[in-house]
């Protein structure tokens, strides 16, 4: 009984500590998508927030730092992403698929010329790692953005950009200037979820480190119908499937064969599936979501 | 359509691929290379001897497959991205069929093959399609979703029903011999099989479904406008489960070559991505056949052309290829600006300006009425 307690307070703990990146990449996912803008590059953005986060981190020695050049790497990434899909009104489900095969590419390029390695960065020492924080910082940028949408105009004017951009550009707000910064900010969280996995949960950035944590985002986001505490939900049950089957692995439960883990490893998707068609409750995307906005 | 206007659809993507690739090896600079030696290289690479440009075709004929996929799907208005997906359950189901039948006669057994792709990929298209058809979820999410769920069921199935017991890999058992389709001895050892000329084949077949066939242009009209092929009669859900289980099945196809014609095996993970740059390849070819067949030359070489980085240069690697193929992507994805280019020009003068003006109310005064 007793170990099952354990296990059950390890299990607790992990789910916490593997939700963060998602959590983190979420909240970015629905700023976007709220204001109109779809962000299949979220994992992209995610690369690009871990590779900042762990050079930035080992040549300032500070994990603070580190933090900081997520965010810019982010946010500048995104700034590209912006020019592409909401100035230059390229398909944004074709750029996002681009932009992530760019950070893929851009990242083991970036390392072979600073590391001499295109694998991963050199490993960070302890001291150059968070601990606890980004659990905690995931959590205030959670009510940051929950407060921001419902309780300030400016938050008003995202979720009308996603909804009715028109009635917004009628009532004297540019929708274009509405929907640059939430994608720049979106990159800029999502950026922070890269950082929580390569200075955080790991001790370097290294290739396909992100393993489709920025498309299990996106499910979050989904799951949790484009609404930050519901998502926030989401990105918690994700990252207790993901505690759980790491838990598993190896596992002999029944029969003597190690229990398949791939099972859960694939629930999260299932489940998205399943919400999204409506046959477990129901999920709407903002109205619109992925058309252009171009001013009269 | 007037000459000039020819001359510049096909003019533009060309521009618009040089304007990548040029940037994308600038981007080595950084790196501290020569450009133009890096490109010697790809080119070099790509097409520098037999085996080489046998190689590139072996890339070339997946991305003739997934390019064929997208662009069937489009044509109905689907996005399917969920080609990595389709491909693995395709080659899944290709290895199973193999491993269990492996008596089958010598000419049934790759018709059997081919076959058992087609539906196996064909499955894992039609629930997107379903689902958008029926449900009215969105088939983007949907095919994402299901390119992980297919890699989880994928890997399972490997290692816990059809496992190689031989091996440390993740990978099935071998398939009967007479699965196996001929390599040609010209490529001197490179994996060039018979699935090359099955892609070729699948170029035509898709442009005669959709440009010749009934079926085909029901598929178009549906893409072209639902509302109005609906009051044409034309049920467009159950063309959109048709285009995007046939999308799948053009999918699945890539696992002829994989394991028919090259690993004799399922590898879990062996695509590179294929059903993404599947994506650029019908992009860049404006889903046109057989120009996917030009623009799936051009990625396959591009792969391949990057492999030799690693051993050649000091500090660029084959990931440079990702880079100049997301360039390409956003340089031909970025398409519109020529339109708007000449928008900007037209509004300068002013005359013009005007009578846009006017035809604005015109346009507004009608939806008044």
């Amino acid at each position: 009984m007793n170990e099952l307690l354990v296990s059950a307070v390890q299990i607790f703990e992990s789910t916490l500590r593997v939700s963060t990146p998602l959590l983190f990449a979420a909240l970015g996912g629905l700023l976007s998508e709220r204001s109109g803008v779809v962000n299949i590059a979220l994992e992209g953005l995610m690369i690009a927030g871990g590779f900042g986060a762990a050079s930035v981190a080992l040549s300032t020695h500070s994990p603070w730092m580190g933090a900081l050049g997520a965010i810019l790497c982010g946010g500048v990434f995104a700034f590209f992403y912006g020019i592409f899909v909401i100035e230059l009104k390229s398909d944004q489900i074709v750029a996002g698929t681009a932009f992530n095969m760019l950070a893929t590419g851009v990242a083991p390029f970036l390392m072979k010329v600073l590391y001499d390695s295109s694998t991963s960065t050199p490993s960070l020492p302890l001291e150059l790692r968070f601990q606890q924080g980004p659990i905690w910082g995931s959590w205030i940028c959670l009510i940051l953005v929950w407060a921001w949408l419902k309780f300030t105009p400016s938050g008003l004017w995202v979720r009308i950009a996603g909804e009715h951009p028109e009635a917004l550009d009628s009532a004297g707000i540019r929708v274009k200037r509405v929907r640059w910064v939430s994608v720049i900010l979106s990159g800029c969280l999502a950026g922070l979820g890269g950082a929580s996995l390569s200075i955080f949960l790991a001790s370097s950035f290294s290739r396909n480190m992100t393993a489709g944590r920025g498309f299990m985002a996106l499910a979050a986001m989904i799951f949790g119908k484009w609404k930050p505490i519901p998502t926030a939900v989401a990105c918690l049950l994700f990252g207790f499937f993901d505690a759980l089957q790491i838990r598993l692995q190896g596992v002999v439960l029944w029969g003597g064969d190690p229990v398949p883990v791939q099972f859960i490893q694939i629930l999260p998707y299932v489940v998205t599936v399943f919400v999204l068609a409506g046959l477990v409750g129901q999920s709407r995307a903002p109205r619109a979501l992925g058309v252009p906005f171009q001013p009269k | 359509m007037r000459p000039i206007e020819k001359l510049s659809q096909f003019l533009r993507p060309m521009i618009s691929v040089l304007i990548g690739l040029s940037l994308g090896l600038l981007v080595t600079k950084i790196a501290g290379e020569d450009p133009w030696n890096v490109l010697g290289i790809l080119l070099r690479g790509a097409f520098g001897s037999k085996y080489d440009f046998g190689m590139t075709l072996f890339y070339t004929t997946p991305l003739i497959f997934t390019g064929l996929s997208v662009a069937f799907a489009f044509h109905s208005g689907l996005f399917n991205i969920g080609g990595e997906g389709q491909l693995a359950v395709g080659a899944l189901a290709v290895a199973a069929v193999g491993m269990s039948f492996p008596n089958l006669p010598p000419w049934i057994a790759p018709c059997v093959g081919v076959l058992a792709a087609v539906v196996g990929g064909g499955i894992w298209g039609a629930i997107p399609g379903w689902l958008r058809a029926r449900r009215g979820s969105h088939e983007v999410i949907n095919t994402i979703m299901l390119n992980f769920i297919a890699a989880g069921l994928t890997s399972w199935v490997t290692l816990y029903l059809l496992r190689n017991p031989n091996s440390q890999n993740p990978e099935t058992d071998s398939v009967g011999a007479h699965f196996l389709i001929r390599q040609f001895s010209f490529f001197e050892g490179a994996p060039v099989s018979m699935a090359f000329f099955l892609a070729l084949f699948a170029a035509f077949v898709v442009w005669f479904v959709l440009w010749k066939t009934v079926l085909g242009f029901e598929i178009r009209a549906v893409g072209q406008s639902e509302a109005a092929a609906r009051s044409a009669g034309i049920d467009a859900g159950k063309m959109r489960m048709l285009a995007m289980a046939i999308s799948g099945g053009l999918a699945g196809l890539v696992g002829v070559g994989e394991v028919m014609g090259n690993a004799e095996r399922f590898r879990v993970g062996f695509s590179p991505g294929y059903g993404f740059t599947g994506i650029a390849v019908a992009l860049l070819a404006r889903n046109r056949p057989f120009a996917i067949v030009a623009s799936a030359l051009l990625f396959g070489a591009l792969h391949k052309g990057a492999s030799d980085l690693d051993l050649e240069t000091e500090n660029v690697t084959r990931d440079l290829s990702l880079i100049l193929q997301a360039l390409v992507i956003l340089c031909v994805s970025a398409d519109g600006v020529w339109g708007a280019l000449r928008e900007q020009i037209k509004t300068l003068t002013k005359k013009q300006w005007q009578r846009k003006n006017l035809s604005d109310l015109g346009d507004e005064a009608k939806v008044e009425l």
